[in-house]
Protein backbone atom coordinates (compact mmCIF):
# COMPACT_ATOMS: atom_id res chain seq x y z
CA UNK A 1 0.00 0.00 0.00
CA UNK A 2 2.93 2.28 0.93
CA UNK A 3 4.40 1.24 -2.46
CA UNK A 4 1.34 2.55 -4.53
CA UNK A 5 1.43 6.05 -2.25
CA UNK A 6 4.99 6.04 -2.85
CA UNK A 7 4.88 5.61 -6.33
CA UNK A 8 1.52 7.50 -6.97
CA UNK A 9 3.23 10.89 -5.31
CA UNK A 10 6.55 10.22 -7.63
CA UNK A 11 4.98 10.82 -10.84
CA UNK A 12 2.76 13.38 -9.45
CA UNK A 13 6.11 14.85 -8.49
CA UNK A 14 7.33 14.52 -11.89
CA UNK A 15 3.69 16.37 -13.50
CA UNK A 16 4.24 18.98 -10.70
CA UNK A 17 7.71 19.77 -12.03
CA UNK A 18 6.48 19.59 -15.92
CA UNK A 19 4.05 22.04 -14.84
CA UNK A 20 6.68 24.27 -13.37
CA UNK A 21 8.73 23.96 -16.29
CA UNK A 22 6.04 24.71 -18.80
CA UNK A 23 4.87 27.68 -16.83
CA UNK A 24 8.52 28.31 -16.70
CA UNK A 25 8.86 28.93 -20.71
CA UNK A 26 5.33 30.18 -20.92
CA UNK A 27 6.59 33.49 -18.58
CA UNK A 28 10.14 33.02 -20.14
CA UNK A 29 8.62 35.22 -23.54
CA UNK A 30 6.02 37.55 -21.61
CA UNK A 31 6.85 40.94 -20.62
CA UNK A 32 7.91 42.86 -18.64
CA UNK A 33 11.56 41.47 -18.44
CA UNK A 34 13.70 41.25 -15.47
CA UNK A 35 16.34 42.27 -16.95
CA UNK A 36 18.32 43.98 -13.92
CA UNK A 37 17.46 41.33 -11.48
CA UNK A 38 18.77 38.86 -14.44
CA UNK A 39 21.85 40.40 -14.44
CA UNK A 40 22.36 40.15 -10.51
CA UNK A 41 21.55 36.48 -10.88
CA UNK A 42 24.13 36.15 -13.38
CA UNK A 43 26.67 37.53 -11.84
CA UNK A 44 25.54 35.79 -8.10
CA UNK A 45 25.73 32.55 -10.38
CA UNK A 46 28.45 33.08 -12.87
CA UNK A 47 30.99 34.78 -10.89
CA UNK A 48 30.57 33.59 -6.99
CA UNK A 49 30.94 29.90 -8.87
CA UNK A 50 33.77 30.96 -10.71
CA UNK A 51 36.66 30.54 -8.41
CA UNK A 52 35.19 26.91 -7.01
CA UNK A 53 34.78 25.67 -10.45
CA UNK A 54 38.19 26.44 -11.71
CA UNK A 55 39.83 25.03 -8.46
CA UNK A 56 38.11 22.09 -8.74
CA UNK A 57 38.70 22.06 -12.64
CA UNK A 58 43.01 22.82 -11.92
CA UNK A 59 42.94 19.85 -9.26
CA UNK A 60 40.74 17.25 -11.61
CA UNK A 61 43.49 17.95 -14.65
CA UNK A 62 46.31 17.48 -12.25
CA UNK A 63 44.29 13.99 -10.57
CA UNK A 64 43.42 12.93 -14.23
CA UNK A 65 46.88 13.20 -15.78
CA UNK A 66 49.11 12.30 -13.00
CA UNK A 67 46.58 8.94 -12.70
CA UNK A 68 46.66 7.83 -16.15
CA UNK A 69 50.45 8.37 -17.56
CA UNK A 70 51.69 5.47 -15.43
CA UNK A 71 49.58 3.14 -17.22
CA UNK A 72 49.97 4.71 -20.86
CA UNK A 73 53.46 4.31 -20.66
CA UNK A 74 53.02 0.99 -19.81
CA UNK A 75 51.64 0.77 -22.99
CA UNK A 76 54.11 3.25 -24.78
CA UNK A 77 51.04 5.62 -25.26
CA UNK A 78 52.47 9.05 -23.10
CA UNK A 79 52.52 10.92 -26.69
CA UNK A 80 48.55 10.35 -26.61
CA UNK A 81 47.88 11.93 -23.45
CA UNK A 82 47.20 15.27 -24.33
CA UNK A 83 44.15 14.04 -26.81
CA UNK A 84 43.13 11.76 -24.12
CA UNK A 85 42.80 13.89 -21.38
CA UNK A 86 41.59 16.72 -23.62
CA UNK A 87 38.58 14.60 -25.42
CA UNK A 88 37.89 13.38 -22.26
CA UNK A 89 37.48 16.77 -20.12
CA UNK A 90 36.03 18.67 -23.21
CA UNK A 91 33.08 15.95 -23.83
CA UNK A 92 31.95 14.58 -19.94
CA UNK A 93 34.72 15.58 -17.58
CA UNK A 94 34.40 19.39 -17.78
CA UNK A 95 30.45 19.44 -18.09
CA UNK A 96 29.61 16.67 -15.22
CA UNK A 97 31.79 18.09 -12.71
CA UNK A 98 30.93 21.72 -13.43
CA UNK A 99 27.26 21.21 -13.02
CA UNK A 100 27.64 18.85 -10.01
CA UNK A 101 29.91 21.40 -8.60
CA UNK A 102 27.05 24.18 -9.29
CA UNK A 103 24.14 21.94 -8.22
CA UNK A 104 26.11 21.78 -4.73
CA UNK A 105 26.44 25.59 -4.74
CA UNK A 106 23.81 27.15 -6.99
CA UNK A 107 20.39 24.69 -6.40
CA UNK A 108 20.98 24.28 -2.79
CA UNK A 109 20.98 28.14 -2.48
CA UNK A 110 18.33 29.07 -4.81
CA UNK A 111 16.47 25.95 -2.77
CA UNK A 112 17.15 27.96 0.72
CA UNK A 113 16.55 31.10 -0.48
CA UNK A 114 13.50 30.66 -1.83
CA UNK A 115 12.28 28.39 0.58
CA UNK A 116 12.94 31.39 3.46
CA UNK A 117 11.31 33.78 0.88
CA UNK A 118 8.16 31.54 0.55
CA UNK A 119 8.13 30.69 4.75
CA UNK A 120 8.61 34.20 5.61
CA UNK A 121 5.44 35.43 3.07
CA UNK A 122 8.46 37.70 1.36
CA UNK A 123 6.75 36.09 -2.31
CA UNK A 124 3.54 37.04 -0.78
CA UNK A 125 4.49 40.27 -0.33
CA UNK A 126 5.82 40.56 -3.54
CA UNK A 127 2.79 39.18 -5.16
CA UNK A 128 0.70 41.70 -3.40
CA UNK A 129 2.97 44.59 -4.34
CA UNK A 130 1.80 44.05 -8.29
CA UNK A 131 5.47 42.22 -9.01
CA UNK A 132 4.78 38.17 -10.60
CA UNK A 133 6.99 36.35 -7.75
CA UNK A 134 7.88 33.54 -10.42
CA UNK A 135 9.05 36.06 -13.00
CA UNK A 136 10.88 37.97 -10.88
CA UNK A 137 12.37 35.18 -9.07
CA UNK A 138 12.42 31.87 -10.64
CA UNK A 139 12.48 33.10 -14.39
CA UNK A 140 15.35 34.99 -13.75
CA UNK A 141 17.14 32.23 -11.74
CA UNK A 142 15.79 29.49 -14.24
CA UNK A 143 17.80 31.83 -17.04
CA UNK A 144 20.66 33.05 -15.12
CA UNK A 145 22.08 29.51 -14.55
CA UNK A 146 20.96 27.99 -18.32
CA UNK A 147 23.31 31.31 -19.82
CA UNK A 148 26.41 31.10 -17.01
CA UNK A 149 27.27 26.78 -17.04
CA UNK A 150 28.46 27.02 -20.30
CA UNK A 151 30.59 29.80 -19.45
CA UNK A 152 31.56 28.22 -16.10
CA UNK A 153 32.39 24.81 -17.88
CA UNK A 154 34.25 26.34 -20.64
CA UNK A 155 36.54 27.80 -17.88
CA UNK A 156 37.02 24.73 -16.00
CA UNK A 157 37.75 22.67 -19.25
CA UNK A 158 40.59 25.08 -20.06
CA UNK A 159 42.06 25.25 -16.45
CA UNK A 160 41.69 21.33 -16.16
CA UNK A 161 43.70 21.18 -19.17
CA UNK A 162 46.32 23.48 -18.03
CA UNK A 163 46.68 21.42 -15.00
CA UNK A 164 46.97 18.79 -17.00
CA UNK A 165 49.48 20.19 -19.05
CA UNK A 166 51.87 21.22 -15.81
CA UNK A 167 52.00 17.52 -15.27
CA UNK A 168 53.06 16.99 -18.54
CA UNK A 169 55.57 19.97 -18.61
CA UNK A 170 57.20 19.05 -15.15
CA UNK A 171 56.87 14.83 -15.83
CA UNK A 172 57.33 14.72 -19.51
CA UNK A 173 59.04 17.74 -20.24
CA UNK A 174 55.66 18.68 -22.71
CA UNK A 175 55.75 22.18 -23.55
CA UNK A 176 52.41 24.14 -23.00
CA UNK A 177 52.85 25.02 -26.64
CA UNK A 178 53.06 21.53 -27.70
CA UNK A 179 50.59 19.48 -25.43
CA UNK A 180 47.67 22.90 -26.23
CA UNK A 181 48.09 22.10 -30.07
CA UNK A 182 47.64 18.15 -29.58
CA UNK A 183 44.84 19.10 -27.59
CA UNK A 184 43.23 21.26 -29.70
CA UNK A 185 44.13 18.80 -32.73
CA UNK A 186 42.11 16.40 -31.41
CA UNK A 187 38.83 17.69 -30.83
CA UNK A 188 36.58 18.34 -33.36
CA UNK A 189 32.76 20.12 -33.38
CA UNK A 190 31.63 16.91 -32.83
CA UNK A 191 33.21 17.04 -29.61
CA UNK A 192 32.89 20.68 -28.79
CA UNK A 193 28.80 21.26 -29.62
CA UNK A 194 27.42 17.99 -28.12
CA UNK A 195 29.10 19.36 -24.64
CA UNK A 196 27.48 23.02 -25.03
CA UNK A 197 24.60 22.14 -25.48
CA UNK A 198 24.59 19.70 -22.69
CA UNK A 199 25.94 22.50 -20.65
CA UNK A 200 22.95 24.45 -21.19
CA UNK A 201 20.41 21.66 -20.35
CA UNK A 202 22.55 21.14 -17.38
CA UNK A 203 22.66 24.60 -16.39
CA UNK A 204 18.48 24.68 -16.98
CA UNK A 205 18.01 21.46 -14.77
CA UNK A 206 20.18 23.01 -12.22
CA UNK A 207 18.08 26.47 -11.72
CA UNK A 208 14.80 24.65 -12.25
CA UNK A 209 15.38 22.20 -9.42
CA UNK A 210 16.38 24.55 -6.92
CA UNK A 211 13.83 27.18 -7.55
CA UNK A 212 11.03 24.21 -7.89
CA UNK A 213 11.82 23.08 -4.49
CA UNK A 214 12.39 26.41 -3.06
CA UNK A 215 8.87 27.82 -4.79
CA UNK A 216 7.34 25.10 -3.58
CA UNK A 217 8.39 24.61 0.25
CA UNK A 218 6.17 23.76 3.14
CA UNK A 219 6.09 23.65 6.81
CA UNK A 220 7.60 25.65 7.97
CA UNK A 221 11.83 26.85 8.52
CA UNK A 222 12.49 22.98 8.54
CA UNK A 223 10.83 22.96 5.48
CA UNK A 224 13.35 25.14 4.53
CA UNK A 225 16.50 22.82 5.54
CA UNK A 226 14.66 19.81 3.27
CA UNK A 227 13.74 22.20 0.15
CA UNK A 228 17.95 22.98 -0.01
CA UNK A 229 18.82 19.32 0.64
CA UNK A 230 16.45 17.98 -1.83
CA UNK A 231 17.39 19.95 -4.05
CA UNK A 232 20.88 18.85 -4.26
CA UNK A 233 19.92 15.66 -4.79
CA UNK A 234 17.47 16.30 -7.31
CA UNK A 235 19.45 18.78 -9.52
CA UNK A 236 22.59 15.42 -9.38
CA UNK A 237 20.59 12.71 -10.28
CA UNK A 238 19.00 14.56 -13.12
CA UNK A 239 21.65 15.83 -14.05
CA UNK A 240 23.15 12.61 -14.02
CA UNK A 241 20.07 11.01 -16.02
CA UNK A 242 20.46 14.19 -18.72
CA UNK A 243 23.41 13.43 -19.36
CA UNK A 244 22.99 9.60 -20.43
CA UNK A 245 20.30 10.86 -22.59
CA UNK A 246 22.30 13.38 -23.95
CA UNK A 247 25.27 10.90 -24.88
CA UNK A 248 22.97 8.20 -26.07
CA UNK A 249 21.73 11.39 -28.67
CA UNK A 250 25.64 12.51 -29.69
CA UNK A 251 26.23 8.71 -30.31
CA UNK A 252 23.67 8.52 -32.54
CA UNK A 253 24.35 11.43 -34.96
CA UNK A 254 28.42 9.99 -34.65
CA UNK A 255 26.98 7.06 -36.31
CA UNK A 256 25.68 8.73 -38.86
CA UNK B 1 -24.02 35.84 14.08
CA UNK B 2 -25.20 37.98 16.46
CA UNK B 3 -24.80 41.80 16.30
CA UNK B 4 -24.52 43.99 19.08
CA UNK B 5 -27.35 47.17 19.47
CA UNK B 6 -25.18 50.04 19.10
CA UNK B 7 -23.59 49.07 16.39
CA UNK B 8 -26.34 47.42 14.09
CA UNK B 9 -27.39 51.54 14.97
CA UNK B 10 -24.06 52.87 13.13
CA UNK B 11 -24.17 50.34 10.25
CA UNK B 12 -27.12 51.52 9.34
CA UNK B 13 -26.55 55.10 8.87
CA UNK B 14 -23.34 54.23 6.37
CA UNK B 15 -24.33 54.72 2.71
CA UNK B 16 -23.33 51.78 0.58
CA UNK B 17 -21.15 54.02 -1.27
CA UNK B 18 -18.78 53.82 1.57
CA UNK B 19 -18.74 50.51 1.66
CA UNK B 20 -14.43 49.53 1.45
CA UNK B 21 -14.82 45.86 2.40
CA UNK B 22 -17.83 43.36 1.53
CA UNK B 23 -17.43 40.08 1.49
CA UNK B 24 -19.92 37.48 1.39
CA UNK B 25 -21.10 33.76 2.36
CA UNK B 26 -17.00 33.04 2.20
CA UNK B 27 -15.95 29.51 2.24
CA UNK B 28 -12.06 27.63 2.27
CA UNK B 29 -11.69 24.57 2.73
CA UNK B 30 -7.93 22.85 3.31
CA UNK B 31 -8.81 18.76 2.28
CA UNK B 32 -11.04 18.24 5.27
CA UNK B 33 -10.55 20.97 7.42
CA UNK B 34 -13.07 23.98 6.64
CA UNK B 35 -11.71 26.69 8.17
CA UNK B 36 -14.11 29.49 6.59
CA UNK B 37 -17.59 28.52 6.82
CA UNK B 38 -19.57 31.62 5.53
CA UNK B 39 -18.27 34.10 6.48
CA UNK B 40 -19.58 37.75 6.25
CA UNK B 41 -18.06 40.96 6.90
CA UNK B 42 -18.67 45.02 5.75
CA UNK B 43 -16.07 47.31 6.16
CA UNK B 44 -16.64 51.16 5.76
CA UNK B 45 -14.61 54.30 4.68
CA UNK B 46 -12.12 55.58 7.07
CA UNK B 47 -13.35 52.95 9.53
CA UNK B 48 -10.69 50.46 11.61
CA UNK B 49 -12.38 46.99 11.81
CA UNK B 50 -10.83 44.02 13.89
CA UNK B 51 -11.12 40.17 13.40
CA UNK B 52 -10.37 38.34 16.48
CA UNK B 53 -10.01 34.34 16.80
CA UNK B 54 -8.33 31.99 17.99
CA UNK B 55 -4.64 30.67 16.35
CA UNK B 56 -5.24 28.91 12.85
CA UNK B 57 -9.23 30.12 12.94
CA UNK B 58 -8.87 31.06 9.24
CA UNK B 59 -8.42 35.11 10.04
CA UNK B 60 -5.06 35.02 7.77
CA UNK B 61 -7.12 33.17 5.24
CA UNK B 62 -9.74 35.45 4.82
CA UNK B 63 -7.26 38.90 4.68
CA UNK B 64 -5.58 36.47 2.09
CA UNK B 65 -8.81 36.05 0.31
CA UNK B 66 -9.41 39.71 0.01
CA UNK B 67 -5.97 40.56 -1.80
CA UNK B 68 -6.06 37.37 -3.90
CA UNK B 69 -3.21 35.54 -2.67
CA UNK B 70 -6.02 32.86 -1.86
CA UNK B 71 -9.17 32.14 -3.79
CA UNK B 72 -11.75 30.75 -2.07
CA UNK B 73 -14.10 27.87 -2.32
CA UNK B 74 -17.25 29.91 -2.89
CA UNK B 75 -18.28 33.27 -1.69
CA UNK B 76 -18.36 36.84 -3.19
CA UNK B 77 -15.13 39.21 -1.89
CA UNK B 78 -15.72 42.91 -2.54
CA UNK B 79 -12.71 45.24 -2.14
CA UNK B 80 -13.22 48.99 -3.15
CA UNK B 81 -16.51 48.28 -5.42
CA UNK B 82 -14.53 45.17 -7.23
CA UNK B 83 -15.03 41.72 -7.35
CA UNK B 84 -11.78 39.76 -6.55
CA UNK B 85 -12.71 36.61 -8.30
CA UNK B 86 -13.93 38.40 -11.48
CA UNK B 87 -10.24 40.57 -12.15
CA UNK B 88 -7.64 39.63 -14.58
CA UNK B 89 -4.11 39.69 -13.18
CA UNK B 90 -3.99 43.32 -14.84
CA UNK B 91 -7.03 44.73 -12.83
CA UNK B 92 -6.23 42.58 -9.91
CA UNK B 93 -2.56 44.39 -9.61
CA UNK B 94 -4.07 47.67 -10.12
CA UNK B 95 -6.38 47.40 -7.31
CA UNK B 96 -3.59 46.18 -5.13
CA UNK B 97 -1.62 49.33 -5.48
CA UNK B 98 -4.77 50.61 -3.61
CA UNK B 99 -4.05 48.10 -0.58
CA UNK B 100 -1.30 47.70 1.81
CA UNK B 101 -0.54 44.99 3.72
CA UNK B 102 1.34 44.58 6.83
CA UNK B 103 2.53 41.29 7.30
CA UNK B 104 3.40 38.92 10.54
CA UNK B 105 6.41 38.89 9.88
CA UNK B 106 7.14 41.73 8.44
CA UNK B 107 8.05 40.04 5.12
CA UNK B 108 10.91 42.72 4.35
CA UNK B 109 13.21 41.16 1.56
CA UNK B 110 16.19 39.93 2.69
CA UNK B 111 18.93 40.96 -0.10
CA UNK B 112 17.62 44.41 -0.37
CA UNK B 113 18.18 47.56 1.07
CA UNK B 114 15.31 49.41 2.91
CA UNK B 115 14.98 52.18 0.23
CA UNK B 116 14.75 49.41 -2.50
CA UNK B 117 12.26 47.58 0.20
CA UNK B 118 10.13 50.55 0.00
CA UNK B 119 10.88 51.29 -3.94
CA UNK B 120 9.74 48.05 -5.13
CA UNK B 121 6.11 48.17 -4.93
CA UNK B 122 6.12 51.61 -7.08
CA UNK B 123 8.13 49.43 -9.72
CA UNK B 124 4.28 48.52 -11.03
CA UNK B 125 2.63 51.13 -9.98
CA UNK B 126 4.65 54.23 -11.95
CA UNK B 127 1.34 54.96 -13.54
CA UNK B 128 0.36 56.19 -10.46
CA UNK B 129 3.73 58.77 -9.37
CA UNK B 130 3.89 59.74 -13.43
CA UNK B 131 4.53 63.23 -12.18
CA UNK B 132 7.79 61.79 -10.38
CA UNK B 133 11.18 60.91 -11.71
CA UNK B 134 12.58 60.37 -8.54
CA UNK B 135 10.91 58.08 -6.21
CA UNK B 136 13.38 59.22 -2.87
CA UNK B 137 11.05 61.75 -1.66
CA UNK B 138 8.27 59.20 -1.22
CA UNK B 139 10.63 56.77 0.20
CA UNK B 140 11.44 59.58 2.59
CA UNK B 141 8.46 60.32 3.52
CA UNK B 142 7.23 56.84 4.39
CA UNK B 143 9.83 56.58 6.47
CA UNK B 144 9.45 59.93 8.54
CA UNK B 145 6.44 58.70 8.95
CA UNK B 146 7.60 56.09 10.87
CA UNK B 147 10.35 57.59 12.86
CA UNK B 148 12.94 55.77 10.14
CA UNK B 149 14.47 58.13 7.60
CA UNK B 150 17.96 57.69 8.96
CA UNK B 151 17.53 53.33 8.19
CA UNK B 152 17.38 54.13 4.00
CA UNK B 153 20.43 52.09 3.46
CA UNK B 154 20.49 49.85 5.94
CA UNK B 155 19.56 45.94 5.43
CA UNK B 156 16.71 44.45 6.98
CA UNK B 157 19.27 41.66 8.94
CA UNK B 158 20.87 44.88 10.90
CA UNK B 159 17.08 45.94 12.29
CA UNK B 160 14.81 45.19 15.60
CA UNK B 161 11.95 43.15 15.11
CA UNK B 162 10.66 46.51 15.94
CA UNK B 163 11.74 48.29 13.22
CA UNK B 164 11.48 45.56 10.90
CA UNK B 165 7.88 46.01 11.49
CA UNK B 166 7.80 49.85 11.11
CA UNK B 167 9.60 49.78 7.84
CA UNK B 168 6.84 47.20 6.47
CA UNK B 169 3.84 49.53 7.48
CA UNK B 170 6.13 52.25 5.75
CA UNK B 171 6.60 49.85 2.83
CA UNK B 172 2.58 49.43 3.12
CA UNK B 173 1.61 52.90 3.04
CA UNK B 174 3.83 54.05 0.26
CA UNK B 175 1.36 53.92 -2.46
CA UNK B 176 -1.27 55.93 -0.23
CA UNK B 177 -3.96 52.88 -0.40
CA UNK B 178 -7.18 53.46 0.61
CA UNK B 179 -7.16 50.02 2.96
CA UNK B 180 -4.74 48.67 4.89
CA UNK B 181 -4.98 44.95 6.12
CA UNK B 182 -2.91 44.32 9.10
CA UNK B 183 -1.86 40.20 9.55
CA UNK B 184 -0.99 40.32 13.62
CA UNK B 185 0.84 43.60 13.70
CA UNK B 186 1.89 43.00 16.78
CA UNK B 187 3.01 39.82 17.03
CA UNK B 188 6.44 39.17 18.54
CA UNK B 189 6.89 42.14 19.56
CA UNK B 190 7.20 43.56 23.36
CA UNK B 191 4.19 45.55 24.93
CA UNK B 192 6.22 49.00 24.44
CA UNK B 193 7.08 48.34 20.88
CA UNK B 194 3.80 46.76 20.09
CA UNK B 195 2.12 49.56 21.59
CA UNK B 196 4.09 52.35 19.44
CA UNK B 197 2.75 49.91 16.32
CA UNK B 198 -0.33 50.43 17.41
CA UNK B 199 0.26 54.61 17.60
CA UNK B 200 1.86 54.44 14.44
CA UNK B 201 -1.29 52.88 12.93
CA UNK B 202 -3.69 55.54 14.67
CA UNK B 203 -0.95 58.66 13.10
CA UNK B 204 -1.15 56.77 9.59
CA UNK B 205 -4.71 56.73 9.67
CA UNK B 206 -5.89 60.13 10.74
CA UNK B 207 -2.69 61.67 8.15
CA UNK B 208 -4.05 59.67 5.27
CA UNK B 209 -7.99 58.57 5.88
CA UNK B 210 -7.39 55.10 4.84
CA UNK B 211 -9.80 51.88 6.39
CA UNK B 212 -8.17 49.17 7.81
CA UNK B 213 -8.91 45.59 8.53
CA UNK B 214 -6.61 44.26 11.55
CA UNK B 215 -6.67 40.15 12.16
CA UNK B 216 -5.19 39.88 16.26
CA UNK B 217 -5.36 37.93 18.91
CA UNK B 218 -4.29 40.52 21.35
CA UNK B 219 -7.05 41.86 22.94
CA UNK B 220 -5.12 45.27 23.22
CA UNK B 221 -4.45 46.04 20.29
CA UNK B 222 -8.15 45.25 19.65
CA UNK B 223 -9.26 47.22 22.58
CA UNK B 224 -7.23 50.26 21.31
CA UNK B 225 -7.35 50.56 17.32
CA UNK B 226 -11.00 49.17 16.56
CA UNK B 227 -14.17 50.66 16.20
CA UNK B 228 -15.97 47.34 15.46
CA UNK B 229 -14.48 44.23 16.27
CA UNK B 230 -15.72 41.02 15.00
CA UNK B 231 -15.20 37.40 16.64
CA UNK B 232 -14.14 34.72 14.48
CA UNK B 233 -15.08 30.98 15.77
CA UNK B 234 -15.85 28.28 13.56
CA UNK B 235 -15.19 29.62 10.73
CA UNK B 236 -17.90 32.55 10.66
CA UNK B 237 -18.22 35.96 12.15
CA UNK B 238 -19.41 34.73 15.78
CA UNK B 239 -20.19 38.13 17.08
CA UNK B 240 -19.87 41.64 15.93
CA UNK B 241 -19.73 45.11 18.12
CA UNK B 242 -17.36 47.26 19.60
CA UNK B 243 -15.13 46.27 22.30
CA UNK B 244 -17.48 47.69 25.32
CA UNK B 245 -20.07 45.63 23.98
CA UNK B 246 -18.11 42.56 23.37
CA UNK B 247 -16.62 42.70 26.90
CA UNK B 248 -20.39 42.93 28.53
CA UNK B 249 -21.02 39.91 26.30
CA UNK B 250 -22.35 37.02 28.58
CA UNK B 251 -21.87 34.25 25.82
CA UNK B 252 -19.22 31.64 27.31
CA UNK B 253 -17.23 31.60 23.64
CA UNK B 254 -16.61 35.15 23.91
CA UNK B 255 -16.06 35.16 28.01
CA UNK B 256 -13.60 32.33 26.93
CA UNK B 257 -11.59 34.88 24.65
CA UNK B 258 -11.60 37.91 26.92
CA UNK B 259 -10.42 35.79 29.47
CA UNK B 260 -13.08 37.31 32.32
Amino acid sequence: MEMIVRTKQFFMGIGDLTYFAARFFKQLVRPPFEVKELLRQCYQVGNRSLLLVVTTGFIIGLVLTLQTRPTLIEFGAVSWMPNMVGISIVREIGPVITALICSGRVASGFGAELGSMRVTEQIDAMEVSGTNPFKFLVVTRILATTLMLPLLVIFGDLIALYGSSLVEYFKGNVAFKLYFNKVFEALSYGDLVPATMKSFVFGFVIGLTGCYKGYKTERGTAGVGIAANTAVVMASLLLFMVDFVAVFISDIFYEL
Amino acid sequence: MVTAPKSREAMKERSQDEVVVNIQNLYKSFGDNHVLNGFNMVLYKGENVVVMGKSGSGKSVMIKCLVGLMAPDSGRVEVLGKDINGLDQIALDQLRSDVGFLFQGSALYDSMTVRENLEFPMRRHRKKFANLDDTLPLVKEALENVGLAHTMDLMPVELSGGMKRRIALARAIILKPKLILYDEPTSGLDPITAKEIIELMRSIQKKYGTSALIITHDVDCARVISERMILLVDGINYIEGTYAELIKSEDPKVNAFFKK
